[in-house]
């Protein structure tokens, strides 16, 4: 863990990692939502609207993982004073609050000809929308706390306790009567067809890929903020 | 967390540690309480067995939600009105009259939640129809096909691409 913790190391590793994951994300996204629209059979019951599950699923996935990455690096900057963690932890809300927002958008869209309802309140639905509305909590306690030159402990702790949503949207369909279907994929088995898994795995492993390149980028845009604040207060300090 | 802990030979790193991990398990230990305490609570419907067993006040307004029984699904004389029978696929029936557009995935034999309220004959007056989708995802040229044809077919198709 130590030999992350120097921020020249960080730097040298994101340099060329960032434009890596974002460039094989990319043409993997590309792949999967040019088969998933175009090549994919429709949907036995659903019609065309399966081709949906490409982005949302994707989404849903990530909204989830961006939060799991703030509550990890918020442990690990608590617990180990890592100030890198408390950067990834920033540098992961905003994008994980994106893809929130696009898995409510794409799940509405698709809620109201599959079910006949734009959105209804049930467990899977309301808890993520609660995730949604935690981001723009941690995003904004995480700004206050950058400009006041405050400690990450406030936003860490805070991103900490939201991590107690995620296993709930995770079981919400399970423990509760809910609208949402239960999961699809379960650990060794999916409900899935072949012909929709295939390109489904493949924009999960593209959106994901883009999503820790966009992490990286602005880790990297965070730490150079820094530096050139570090250095005008320098100057300043020798004008004076 | 003073730095006295250090001579102590139990560094702060690891009171934090300790510290850290005994709030989140206090938290997860509260969370998993109150989402136990919410488990009738929070159901976004009820199922036929628990209408059969504790039938709602007429009137009261509830939701309803199971499988449409097969063969249960009929239109009235004018036109717009259905009735079916949402059932748990055991016993428990509960009979449903519907009246206006039914979803595109209404059909027997699949998940539907209603609302509206028992009427004092024992029948479910729905005033809104939502279909519930399946955790399947099938394509539409294997839906006539059974598991083995499917596998078959997938088969053939693959075949020499290894």
């Amino acid at each position: 863990m130590h030999a992350f913790a120097n921020p020249t190391r960080f730097l040298k590793l994101a340099s060329w990692l960032t434009p890596l994951l974002l460039v094989s994300g990319l043409v993997l996204v590309a792949l999967s939502l040019v088969w998933g629209l175009f090549y994919v059979p429709p949907d036995r019951l659903m019609g065309e609207t399966v081709r949906i599950l490409f982005i949302h699923v994707p989404a849903a996935w990530l909204g989830m993982g961006g939060w799991t990455a703030i509550a990890i690096s918020s442990l690990v900057y608590l617990v180990w004073k890592h100030p890198l963690a408390a950067l990834a932890a920033r540098a992961s809300a905003v994008p994980g609050m994106v893809f929130t927002a696009i898995c409510l958008a794409t799940g509405s869209i698709w809620g109201r000809p599959t079910w006949g309802s734009w959105w209804v309140w049930d467990g899977r639905l309301t808890s993520m929308l609660v995730l949604l509305f935690l981001y723009a909590g941690y995003i904004a306690l995480a700004q206050a706390s950058a400009r006041d030159g405050g400690s990450y402990k406030i936003p860490a702790i805070f991103g900490l306790i939201g991590a107690i949503n995620i296993p709930i949207i995770n079981r919400s369909v399970v423990w509760w009567n809910s609208l949402h279907q239960p999961p699809s994929i379960t650990v060794g088995k999916s409900a899935i067809d072949l012909a929709f898994l295939v390109p489904l795995l493949i924009a999960v492993l593209g959106f994901s890929l883009l999503f820790g390149g966009v992490v990286l980028a602005r880790m990297r845009a965070l730490l150079a903020d820094f530096q050139a604040e570090a250095r005008l207060r320098r100057k300043a300090m020798e004008a004076a | 967390m003073s730095e006295n802990d250090v001579s102590k030979g139990f560094k702060p790193k690891h009171q934090r540690l300790v510290l850290v991990t005994l709030a989140l398990v206090a938290l997860i230990g509260a969370g998993l309480l109150a989402s136990w305490g919410l488990r009738n609570q929070a159901n976004y419907f009820y199922l036929p067995d628990q209408f059969v067993a504790a039938p709602p006040p007429v009137g009261q307004a509830i939701r309803l939600g199971g499988m449409v029984a097969e063969g249960s699904i009929k239109t009235l004389g004018d036109g717009v009105t259905v009735s079916f029978v949402v059932t748990d696929q055991k016993e428990a029936r509960v009979p449903v009259l519907y009246t206006g557009i039914l979803p595109d995935l209404f059909v027997e034999n699949s998940g539907v939640v209603a609302d509206g309220s028992m009427d004092a004959k024992g029948v479910f007056v729905a005033d809104n129809l939502l279909a519930k989708h399946d955790e399947n995802y099938v394509p539409k040229e294997l839906e006539e096909m059974s598991q083995h044809q499917a596998a078959k077919m997938v088969e053939e198709t693959t075949m020499g691409l290894e």
